[in-house]
């Protein structure tokens, strides 16, 4: 790894488990614009690089990609212990505050006016799904395997309604060798260059 | 329709986890399949609602798990489906974290990541579209359509905290029903 642009500090357990409480708490519609704020600017815990790199890791894997980078990264800490400590401050808070607002809305649930504001951010939950995507989809690399790949699982989904698992199992391979190949690819031109 | 056991609902949601490239958002649609179309256990307005509720609060979008668990079997099922989905990958993440070093500049990883980006991609949009759809189910379904939509241009084009247009979109909600 390269020299970090800032010099980076190492929490203690107790640091960890309150820096993603923060996160857990502050995001909504998702928290990862807000654990960067928090693990790259406010606690310089990592460098910017570092973060991105996690990222990709977290992403990579399969699972929730935040629980995954808390993880990775309360290991780095602290081993195992740091793990739970960050998974634990990331999801308590927000798991009970869901719960009880499950809770509040089944008393509520005959009210109209609550259902409709709910319908309204049901739409609007929806809507920053499809921005996400598109924002993935504008960073992809630009190939017919790659499009062709994204259609084929959408199309699979949502029009076929097919179990992920098989349209993984198909499309997986594929996908990946298509990958493999281009990154051969693009080694040879380096190789020629 | 009988609701399932905590067992297995444990297994369900370890299985869907493993299945998450591109985390919880990607695998709503397999969720949706899984306890509404294929077992009947919610309906789909109920599965919009509760989705709508995890984004009323904050945190990680996974909580939906955490819901659907809660509406099936309680404060117990929220917490072994909320387990599940994020234990068996948190231990994957553990153990491919510890490696990541050598990982890190195999031409391999690589290549995994190009492959599955695609995939991600058209997944998460599938769970995009499926969620307009559930919405819309909720009644006039084309005002819906168009806040869904503005709602994703707005977020595209802003950098705003998303939390604002979910306020707003509430608002609207409770005015346009």
């Amino acid at each position: 790894m390269s020299l970090p642009a800032t010099e980076t500090v190492v929490p203690t357990k107790r640091q960890l488990f309150l820096g993603f409480f923060k996160t857990g708490i502050s995001g909504f519609g998702g928290v990862l614009p807000h654990a960067r704020r928090m693990l790259v600017d406010d606690q310089r815990w990592l460098t910017d690089r570092q973060f991105t790199e996690l990222l990709g890791l977290g992403q990579g894997l399969p699972g929730p990609n935040i629980v995954n980078m808390s993880v990775v990264i309360g290991a780095r800490f602290h081993g195992w212990h740091g793990s739970v400590c960050a998974v634990a401050g990331l999801m308590l808070a927000p798991l009970v505050i869901v719960l009880a607002l499950a809770n509040i809305y089944e008393q509520f649930a005959d009210s109209a006016m609550l259902n409709h504001a709910l319908t309204g951010i049901a739409a609007a939950a929806a809507g920053l799904i499809l921005a996400t995507s598109a924002r993935l989809a504008v960073r992809m690399d630009r190939n017919i395997w790659s499009f062709l790949t994204l259609l084929a699982a959408f199309l699979a989904i949502v029009w076929l309604h097919l179990p992920l698992l098989t349209v993984l199992f198909v499309l997986a391979p594929i996908s990946i060798t298509c990958g493999w190949l281009s990154v051969r690819r693009e080694q040879k031109e380096k190789g020629d260059s | 329709m009988t609701p399932p056991s905590i067992a297995e609902l444990f297994l369900r949601f370890c299985l869907i986890s493993v299945m998450a490239v591109g985390g919880a958002s990607a695998v709503l649609p397999e969720m949706h399949r899984q306890i509404v179309e294929v077992n009947g256990w919610i309906s789909s307005a109920e599965f919009a609602t509760l989705y709508a509720i995890t984004q009323a609060a904050p945190g990680p979008n996974v909580l939906i798990v955490s819901l659907i668990g809660w509406k099936l079997a309680g404060i117990t099922g929220a917490i072994v489906t909320t387990i599940a989905m994020c234990g068996p990958t948190s231990l994957l993440a553990f153990g491919v974290g510890k490696l990541w070093d050598r990982f890190s500049h195999s031409p391999w990883r690589k290549a995994i990541e190009r492959g599955l980006a695609p995939i991600t991609i058209g997944l998460i949009f599938g769970s995009g579209c499926l969620l307009v759809k559930t919405a819309g189910m909720a009644g006039q379904a084309w005002t819906i359509y168009v806040l869904a939509g503005a709602s994703a241009l707005a977020s595209y084009y802003s950098r705003l905290n998303p939390l604002w247009w979910l306020a707003l979109a509430a608002v609207l909600g409770m005015a346009l029903f």
